[in-house]
């Protein structure tokens, strides 16, 4: 990996050139050395390999996540530009969507997600993960990603969501279809798609009213179309959102909390002597590991970023793991500090595309470890943890651990 | 700069120098302030930057916005007719002086 600037010869600044490829395995194994890389380089870097434009510090992230009318997202937030390609499945009518489009979609999944709505979920939250921990508690020894990180959410998100019992097994293999779907054409992203056809199938039929129980989520989103709110075609299209983005991004969360306060026992000591730092402890696990480490937009027009021209119809690769750490924005940002101010991370993003779901993914980090932290003294890592290969997703296939119980 | 002064549940007051175009939420983070979490930083999404406006402000301020009104439902402490989320509160030179109570709770 190396930086060569362009000449200057034309333009407000020269734009360096990378020949980083984030979507590879070595870059997945250890992206920090490539994150500060991309950093350093500039504040807009291009990457040769996929023909994108690149941003990787803070400020940039932001400035592009908060400027939707110049940066879109409905020619797609991955490298597949919808104006040129068929998109692989019919686009998110939220994700994937602009003003004022996306405003009403939008407006939809904020109020069955609200705080509100959290009120009504956090008891029953709460006494899942007592419940996961006391099973944890029987075993000692477990696999942290399998029996916790994927465990609890597996035990309330579809319940909470009011699907069937049957078939659930295809929705972490679904988000996992789509999360890689939002890379470059590569081996990950196209074995995926190729595979997908059963996953598809699965969650085009769960997304129908008649598969959704009463006081679910899914049955507060059909009930919007009495209301004239949005129609009987797009209802089924939203609920696919949180069946998309719902489950395995808080899987990634809460399996990244874990594995950090596994590696830093005194931040692990901090949260047991405090465990209203808890809820912190989980947002700043999203910030240290980022479990969304990217996303793209397309230019609308011709614009100038931090003195760098980007021309209309450009994809640009925002990289959200590294502004998480931009030592421009954090202080040691390399460190994990369950204490530290996280407010202004961009790891559920930010603008009116920020994670409509960080509500449910906070309240399920902070039961989780509140439980954790009060009833088990130690988590020891007993092998190597096994990490997971997806095109946007950083989390691990595995975590063996052994606790002792407080 | 306007300068707002934060009253916590406790009565302690902190006055808070704010910088151009920032929102009162940003202010009070900035300076490191107990008692706004701020989650979403700023996006009128959490409800966790909660505050009471003094009611001799309380019609200076910007109106309120339906996304805020209903996030506003759902604050952790109770909801008065003085609730405002801090984050959408950009303070101007009018605002100089402004005075907000801090909730018990944000989560």
């Amino acid at each position: 990996m190396t930086a060569s600037g362009t000449p200057a010869s034309t333009g407000p600044a020269s734009i360096p050139h990378l020949d980083v490829d984030p979507f590879d395995m070595t870059f997945f194994a250890d992206p920090y050395p490539a994150h500060q890389l991309l950093r350093e380089a500039g504040p807009v870097v291009y990457l040769d390999k996929w023909n994108v434009y690149g941003v990787a510090r803070y400020a940039e992230v932001h400035a592009v996540l908060n400027d939707p009318a110049t940066f879109c997202s409905s020619r797609g937030v991955g490298l597949s530009d919808f104006k040129k390609e068929t998109p692989w499945r019919p686009p998110s009518l939220i994700l994937e969507a602009d003003p004022p489009a996306h405003t009403r979609t939008r407006a939809v999944l904020s109020k069955v997600l609200s705080p509100t709505a959290m009120k009504q979920v956090r008891d029953r939250f709460a006494a899942a993960a007592e419940q996961r921990v006391d099973a944890l508690i029987e075993m000692r020894s477990f696999d942290a990603i399998a029996d916790l990180a994927e465990a609890y959410p597996l035990s309330i998100f579809p319940d909470a969501l009011g699907l069937k019992p049957e078939g659930r097994e295809h929705l972490i293999p679904y988000a996992s279809v789509v999360f890689n779907a939002f890379g470059p054409p590569n081996e990950l992203r196209q074995e995926a798609i190729a595979r997908s056809a059963p996953h598809q199938a699965y969650v085009a039929e769960q997304c129908q009213r008649d598969n959704l129980a009463p006081g679910g989520f899914g049955a507060c989103i059909h009930a919007r179309v009495d209301d004239g709110e949005i129609t009987a075609t797009e209802a089924p299209l939203l609920v696919r959102s949180l069946l998309s983005a719902g489950l395995d991004t808080t899987v990634n969360g809460i399996g990244a909390a874990v594995y950090c306060l596994a590696r830093f026992p005194d931040q692990w000591q901090r949260l047991r002597d405090d465990l209203t730092l808890a809820r912190n402890a989980f947002e700043e696990a999203v910030r240290f590991e980022s479990p969304v480490q990217t996303f793209f937009r397309t230019t609308t027009r011709d614009v100038e970023l931090s003195g760098a021209r980007i021309g209309e119809g450009e994809k640009v690769l925002m990289f959200l793991a590294a502004a998480n750490r931009d030592p421009r924005r954090w202080d040691k940002p390399d460190s994990y500090d369950v204490t530290r101010r996280t407010s202004g991370h961009v790891g559920f993003g930010s603008g009116i595309h920020m994670c409509v779901g960080q509500l449910v993914a906070r309240l399920e980090g902070e039961v989780m470890l509140t439980a954790l932290a009060r009833r088990v003294a130690k988590i020891e890592i007993t092998g190597e943890p096994k990490r997971r290969f997806n095109n946007t997703l950083r989390g691990l296939d595995s975590l063996p651990v052994t606790i002792t119980p407080a | 700069m306007p300068a707002i002064t934060f009253i916590h549940p406790d009565g302690k007051s902190e006055r808070v120098e704010t910088a151009s175009g920032e929102s009162a939420m940003q202010a009070a983070t900035r300076h490191g302030l107990d008692g706004i979490l701020a989650e979403c930083g700023g996006n009128a999404m959490c409800a966790t930057c909660h505050v009471y406006v003094d009611e001799s402000w309380l019609a200076r301020l910007p109106a309120m916005a339906d996304d805020e009104d209903a996030l506003l439902d759902g604050t952790a402490s109770e909801r008065r007719p003085a609730s405002r989320l801090s984050c959408q509160i950009k303070v101007t030179p009018e605002l100089d002086g402004l005075i907000v109570r801090l909730p018990e709770r944000q989560v």
